[in-house]
């Protein structure tokens, strides 16, 4: 009886979870004017592919510009983000030294800070070094995870024993080649969880760009889209360019998750079956 | 240094609250704005969110090698764009021109964001060039004074479905106490006259501009709000009794409900400014032909005055070392018939200039309204908007307020008067909060 309630109440959310990402599907399907006329959940003419051949189209193909822009953004941001993080971590977790705690916790309250609030103080740092509307004032704000550095140093402490710390000095093997080919593959499990939780936030942050970038040609695809969704009232076909772009958005998102969700699978259970 | 900086931050405020306020008699007030030529090649910063208006600008940069302007973009005004430019006002990296919406030029001006472009002669001379009331929403009524220069319109007229209006043999309402009788006609075959938005302010203060209210004035150094004054109250009263009698829709605009109310015939009409005409086409493709245009109902038979809905300008920001050139751009872009083409092209933008409305692309045919020259209704009604309506400078928080009042009032609670009367007590506050001298 439980286990069917479960079941139940598992199937609506699922639902509530999926529903929306099968009408933007089907939306994007439709052209123009079957938008508003046919049954929202189901197809009628299937014109994905020349819709997004217009959206990839559109003014010298500025969209593709845009996604371009945003795998720079969130994969080298969330890959480097991830190496600082787990040094950060793994020192704090196996060195001793004065102030570690203090560090650690100013860390911590990183966490507690949202992105948005940092947006506006930053704009006003990058304009006194007339660094604003440039690739670098979105890339190197997301070079920083303190999320990222509390799960690596949790992780470090767990996962990489001191014994064969001491055992690779002992090998003669300095620190930092210690770290690079023990502590970092007993760390991986946790690295692929910050680096997809550091990639999905860089590709959503939205807020940041909209204060820094003022040129369309580093724009990421959130700005992108939101732009040409506000023009919508002037530009009417963008509606349906914004729901294609939309759909094509959060392909890269899916793949990275596929793509990484094996190790991270593994690394959740590593622990638990000791 | 603390007590300096509190010093500092005291005496800007002042700074701000004078130079936002004062001088409505005479001109160039402010910094009197440098309008001298430079000497050599200039590069100039534009931000607007018109989209296309990168072709436009290559033809000036093609025709003006020694001044070249850059376009940057971003989301409309509301959208975020007036905030960045605050914040880039703050930081001291502001473009030199943006794009900024008459209602919103007077908070601009209130934080001294904008440069008086009355020093420049050029621009004074073209004053004449431009449709009137266009002329002083740039200028706050004050010779000699332009903190902007004209871009486009958004004359009002009703668009209406001919089809069903003959079919059912009802006259097109040429009054509003004729749209009412029109209303209950409609509604008893099942359809609503028209779609009563509760969000879009603008069009509720076209509908007062019209009647010849206006919201905002400022005499001396004081701004005087008035949103509950006679010509207010007569257009919320009239449009809550439609209410009341649930003579008109109430959905949510530019949503997919919202078209498919117009799609599917369940609304009639729609009196909205000139730009509109693109939104019904897009969303209520299956009306083809349909539609017609006729100048918006009005107060008295007999009468020939039209609101405005929407409009922007062109604007200098302070900061800006190259006014002159900047002036030159803004000028052209909004007054030769090549930019006006090809904005109208890119963007449906429609003039601001009295020769601009007779562009040829502005005479043909719309298919969409049965081959009707439509624009020749609006390019009527440009010239029948009263000049003397006027906006505030905290109309986001007025917009705010009042669109919080109305959705209620749509859903039975409370009255449009009501939401009127409390915007207006919390527009006031605003003010003051803002040290904005404010008359009550």
């Amino acid at each position: 009886m439980s286990r069917i309630g479960a079941m139940l109440i598992m199937g609506v959310f699922t639902l509530y979870f999926l529903v929306p990402l099968w009408w933007l599907f089907i939306a994007s399907t439709k052209d123009r004017s079957q938008l508003t006329t046919t049954n929202p959940l189901w197809f009628s003419d299937f014109t994905l592919f020349e819709n997004i051949g217009r959206v990839l189209a559109y003014r010298d193909g500025v969209f593709i510009k845009w996604l371009v822009n945003s795998l720079a953004y969130a994969g080298g941001g969330a890959l480097i983000a991830t190496v600082l993080a787990a040094a950060c971590g793994y020192a704090l977790a196996k060195y001793s030294f004065p102030g570690r705690d203090l560090i650690f916790n100013v860390v911590l309250g990183g966490v507690l800070v949202p992105a948005t609030a940092l947006a506006l103080p930053l704009f006003l740092i990058f304009s006194q070094i007339n660094a604003t509307n440039t690739f670098w004032s979105v890339f190197l704000p997301s070079l920083v995870s303190p999320f990222g550095v509390y799960l690596t140093r949790i992780y470090a402490a767990a996962s990489v024993p001191d014994e064969l710390l001491e055992a690779a000095r002992l090998d003669g093997s300095g620190e930092l080649r210690t770290f690079a080919t023990v502590s970092l593959k007993l760390m991986f499990p946790a690295l692929v969880t910050v680096f997809l939780f550091q990639f999905v936030a860089i590709w959503n942050n939205f807020f940041l760009p909209l204060i820094m970038l003022r040129d369309e040609s580093f724009f990421p695809v959130t700005l992108g889209l939101y732009a040409w969704n506000s023009q919508v009232n002037q530009i009417p076909e963008l509606r349906g360019y914004v729901l294609v772009g939309a759909l094509l958005s959060i392909i890269p998102l899916i793949i990275t998750f596929l793509l990484l969700q094996r190790f991270w699978r593994n690394g959740l259970g590593a622990g638990a079956v000791k | 240094m603390a007590i300096k900086h509190g010093a500092a931050a005291v005496v800007l405020l002042t700074a701000v609250a004078l130079t936002g306020c004062s001088g409505t008699t005479s001109g160039g007030t402010g910094d009197a704005a440098e309008c001298a030529p430079a000497d050599g090649a200039v590069t100039l910063d534009f931000t607007s969110w018109i989209p296309g208006i990168e072709d436009v600008v290559s033809i000036w940069n093609e025709e003006n090698p020694d001044i070249q302007v850059k376009v940057q973009t971003g989301p409309n005004g509301n959208g975020g764009t007036y905030q960045n430019f605050f914040n880039q006002l703050k930081a001291g990296n502001a473009p030199d021109l943006g794009q900024i919406e008459y209602d919103a030029l007077p908070n601009f001006r209130v934080q001294d964001g904008l440069v008086d472009l009355g020093a420049c002669d050029f621009v004074l001379d073209a004053k004449d060039d431009f449709v009137d009331w266009t002329w002083n929403q740039v200028s706050f009524g004050e010779d000699g004074s332009a903190y902007g220069v004209p871009q486009d319109a958004g004359p009002m007229a009703m668009f209406y479905r001919s089809d069903l209006f003959e079919a059912n043999g009802i006259p097109i309402p040429t009054t509003w106490a004729e749209y009412a009788d029109a209303a209950e006609k409609v509604r008893a075959l099942g359809g609503y006259i028209t779609n009563f938005s509760q969000v879009d302010i603008n069009q509720f203060a076209g509908f007062v501009w019209q009647a010849g209210g206006s919201w905002f004035s400022t005499s001396g150094d004081e701004w005087t709000v008035d949103l509950t004054g006679t010509e207010s109250t007569t257009v919320a009263d009239y449009w809550q009794d439609l209410i009341d009698r649930d003579l008109v829709a109430s959905y949510p605009a530019w949503t997919s409900e919202w078209d498919n109310a117009y799609n599917s015939g369940e609304v009639w009409t729609w009196v909205s400014a000139v730009w509109g005409a693109n939104s019904i086409a897009s969303g209520a493709p299956d009306t083809a032909g349909n539609w017609s245009v006729a100048p918006q109902p009005q107060w008295k038979a007999g009468d020939e005055v039209a609101g405005n809905w929407g409009g922007s300008s062109t604007a200098v920001f302070k900061g800006s070392d190259h006014v002159y050139e900047a002036a030159k751009f803004a000028l052209w872009l909004n007054t030769s018939d090549e930019a006006l083409t090809a904005l109208n092209k890119a963007a449906n933008l429609y003039p601001a200039t009295k020769e601009g409305l007779s562009l040829p692309a502005l005479k043909e045919g719309v298919e969409f309204y049965g081959g009707q020259p439509i624009y020749d209704v609006f390019a009527e009604a440009s010239g029948q908007v009263a000049p003397n309506f006027a906006w505030g400078p905290t109309m986001t928080q007025t917009y705010n307020d009042t669109s919080d009042g109305f959705k209620a009032a749509v859903s039975g609670s409370g009255t449009l008067l009501g939401a009127l009367e409390s915007a207006q007590k919390s527009t006031i506050e605003a003010l003051k909060a803002q040290s904005i001298p404010v008359k009550e």
